[in-house]
């Protein structure tokens, strides 16, 4: 499919270009993006369910709340902060014409950021998960 | 600066100019985007850490007691509210970009982004009339 030829296209040039780390931002951007969205419509049906009574609401979040889950939280909470991150750094760029010059160290600095709030909080997931 | 800003944007766009309404989804992207950071990264930290026993301990009495409270569930439910359509919005039109950047110029198009907005009015229905609709008992 052309899609999958376009973005395999894209990553081999975003290996070798100037501006890699900033193609890269933006293509993890719009694969947590599609991922959050994927898990808003679901988590919207669930809460929908309340609508059913007491029972049935419970049985599903009793379903949904498998160990797996914990693993899916890990992935939706770096999903969130990655997207909210590189989110404020493309509002910041976009409203701050004299910034322009340094989009290159912007990246830098947004995965800077994500990692100090990304790992401390995925040593406390997990943390949680394993030790009693 | 709004038009140093305008100006650049159109120059980047060379083969798809911005109409007003898609410079209007542009701005509301970043407002949205910056209103989400504050009220959804407070819903996460809310739900999981200040309801005791986290997220996993959610039910629905849970969720009763604070749509239910009659001084604070008016506001819980705003609260509800707003994240519901400011989130559906800021995702819905990211997923029409990309939609728009991927498929080209034919039918599954078309059809792609109706479902989308089908999704979108449909799911913001059902958001809402639970969120404000819901009375304990029926």
């Amino acid at each position: 499919m052309r899609v999958l030829n376009n973005t395999a296209n894209f990553i081999l040039q975003a290996c070798t270009t100037q501006e890699r780390e900033e193609q890269i931002a933006w293509l993890l951007h719009r694969v947590t993006g599609i991922g959050i969205f994927i898990f808003l419509t679901l988590h919207i049906v669930h809460i929908w369910l309340i609508g059913f009574g007491a029972e049935p609401f419970n049985s599903v979040t009793a379903f949904l709340n498998q160990p797996l889950a914990r693993l899916l939280h890990i992935f939706l909470f770096f999903s969130v902060l990655f997207h909210a991150v590189n989110g404020t750094r493309v509002i910041i760029l976009d409203f701050w014409p004299a910034l322009w010059q340094y989009r290159r160290q912007s990246v830098n600095i947004a995965t800077t950021v994500f990692l100090l709030i990304f790992i401390p909080s995925i040593l406390l997931i997990l943390m949680d998960a394993f030790l009693p | 600066m709004i038009d140093k800003i305008i100006a650049h944007q159109a120059a980047i766009r060379k083969e798809r100019p911005l109409s007003p309404f898609e410079m209007f989804l542009w701005f509301f992207m970043r407002v949205s985007g910056a209103i989400l950071m504050i009220i959804a990264v407070f819903h996460l930290l809310y739900m999981q850490f200040i309801i005791p026993g986290g997220v996993t301990a959610i039910d629905y009495s849970v969720i009763i007691a604070r749509w239910s409270d009659p001084f604070w569930g008016f506001f819980w439910r705003t609260f509800d509210l707003l994240l519901l359509v400011f989130g559906l919005s800021h995702g819905s039109n990211g997923i029409r970009n990309i939609i728009e950047d991927y498929i080209h110029h034919n039918p599954w198009r078309i059809v792609s982004k109706i479902v989308l907005y089908l999704a979108y009015v449909v799911l913001i229905g059902m958001g809402a009339v639970i969120i404000f609709g819901f009375r304990a008992g029926g």
